[in-house]
């Protein structure tokens, strides 16, 4: 029997990490040859070099930054609305069999029109600003940190429950002590998958009509500006703030589910 | 003797604990629309203090009967009592020890036995001591701190045990509790289960599969008969307490064990 250790050495990490490198350096080298092997002119395909001096040079001189801040304004409190309003939906749909026979076609119905289409009739109803990006966000969030939800509780190991019950636990005892506690694997593979689409909410949102943002951004970069370094500038931030806040998600889950 | 009086040991608190249940008929309702009677007429009183076990053939409602006294399942006819108050719900003054651990996988082997506690609204500190003598009761005080999957089978049932008796329960109810574990590791938490609940006296109802186990740990035997499940045979064990596993070659035990396994045979038929 071979032992296990609970806890990888450090020299188990590294290959990962380096991996990681090498994937990033592959994906650059690649770029640059396609760049090279076709000739395309910087408007259609900058090279990757230029891409990076203009994604610092548009940090460093504040053209980014502001821009970056409101959709992750926008991110952060759609992310939060939808999410919140979703986990108690999910429980909802999990435990009381009316709802899930009243909500679950608008549900569905709501997540099968893409937002695409639905942006700019928000865009009407809440007007350029903040609501209509925040509103757009939560929907695009709520369907799979719902479903994720319901799933979640709905596998709950009924024993459980029963063990619950025989120590007289109450209602909300049974919800806080067991019932989350035991979707959290599930409810945080729901929360995953929304954090990335509260990015795209966001600079969807922001294509119907903003003042700021990185969708904004992009629309000036390809359009008055016709800075197209800027406009992969600005996806690789979009990029970037999505692996962060994805990140910051995990980090979460391991600290609150840990090993199990 | 001059000395002052010899405490009776009759001066103790009144030993609580009684179990009386009264024609208990519990049905389940199949998925044709008739109704199964798992029990019927189930007539029987456990002294305060008494172990008595349960045993029958697969079907006969041993556990069924259980979730009764608990509480967790209300008969169609019949009623339970503890200490003459009649049980309409899981109460305090039961435990129950299923078959399986049932620990909350997220919690450590401490905080799964401080469970109950919490729930009961028992503060902190009380429950923080709590906790910790039960730890050394069971046995776990090394793994505290560990994971259920960091723990052995044996020790996930201990820490389950751990956690019913944390609310001092005056009455236990075990659905065979070690039925999933080896033999060996069986016998040793049958002889602990002794010394812990000798301790403090409680009233214990345990369900077994084992003629041996069953008069190992019981004054009383009781078979049920297969569905619906009634009782057969009500069969005293006359084996001295404290016991040692030496006591099952006792020709006591041989004769008891004959005795049941002659009505196990007629509860099958």
């Amino acid at each position: 029997m071979t032992a296990v250790p609970a806890r990888r050495p450090w020299s188990g990490r590294i290959p990962g990490a380096a991996a990681a490198v090498i994937a990033l350096a592959a994906f650059v080298l690649a770029w640059k040859a396609l760049v090279v092997v076709t000739g395309y002119p910087p408007f259609i395909m900058p090279p990757p070099e230029q891409v990076a001096a203009r994604f610092v040079s548009a940090w460093a001189d504040g053209t980014i930054a502001p821009h970056a801040l409101r959709t992750l304004y926008e991110v952060l409190l759609g992310f939060g609305v939808g999410a919140g309003l979703a986990l108690v939906a999910g429980y909802a749909l999990a435990r009381l069999p009316l709802a899930e026979r009243l909500l679950s076609p608008y549900l569905v119905a709501a997540q099968a029109t893409p937002i695409l289409a639905l942006s700019p009739l928000l865009a009407l109803w809440f007007g350029p600003g903040l609501t209509a990006k925040i509103v757009i966000c939560a929907l695009i969030v709520f369907f799979p940190v719902a479903i994720a939800t319901m799933v979640g509780v709905r596998a709950v190991d009924a024993r459980l429950l029963e063990l619950a019950r025989s120590l007289r636990a109450t209602r909300w005892q049974i919800v806080t002590t067991l019932e989350i506690p035991a979707a959290l694997p599930a409810i945080f593979g729901g929360l995953r998958v929304g954090v990335t689409l509260a990015v795209v909410g966001a600079i969807v949102g922001e294509w119907s009509g903003a003042d700021r943002g990185l969708g904004l951004l992009v629309n000036l970069a390809r359009g008055s500006l016709f800075d197209i370094p800027l406009l992969f500038a600005t996806l690789l931030t979009v990029a970037l703030l999505g692996i962060v806040l994805y990140a910051i998600v995990v980090l979460v889950e391991r600290t609150l589910v840990g090993a199990r | 003797m001059t000395g002052p009086t010899a405490t009776p040991r009759t001066a103790a608190p009144v030993a609580a604990g009684r179990i009386d249940l009264r024609d208990i008929a519990v049905t389940f309702p199949t998925g044709r629309g008739e109704r199964l009677t798992a029990l019927d007429g189930i007539d029987l009183t456990i002294e305060p203090g008494q172990v008595v076990a349960l045993i029958g053939p697969n079907g006969s409602g041993k556990s069924t009967l259980l979730r009764v006294v608990a509480g967790l399942l209300v008969p169609d006819r019949g009623e339970v009592a503890i200490d003459g108050t009649k049980i309409d719900g899981p109460d305090r003054r039961v435990g129950l020890v299923f078959q399986e651990p049932r620990l909350l996988v997220w919690r450590t082997t401490a905080s799964n036995i401080e469970y109950p506690l919490e729930l009961a609204g028992v503060e902190g500190a009380v429950r923080r001591a709590r906790v910790a003598a039960l730890l050394a009761i069971v046995g776990l005080e090394a793994a505290a701190s560990q994971i259920p999957s960091q723990l052995s089978g044996g020790m996930r049932q201990r820490a389950a045990l751990a956690r019913t008796l944390a609310l001092e329960p005056q009455v236990l109810l075990l659905d065979e509790p070690f039925s999933a574990l080896d033999e060996l590791t069986r016998e040793r938490l049958n002889l602990e289960l002794l010394e812990i609940t000798a301790r403090t006296p409680t009233t214990i109802l345990l369900v077994t599969h084992s003629v041996q186990e069953a008069i190992f740990l019981a004054d009383r035997v009781v078979v049920l008969s297969a569905r619906p499940g009634r009782v057969v045979a009500d069969i005293a064990v006359n084996l001295a307490r404290p016991r040692t596993l030496g006591d099952l070659d006792a020709s006591v035990v041989g004769a008891t064990a004959q005795t049941v396994r002659a009505h196990l045979g007629e509860a099958a038929a």
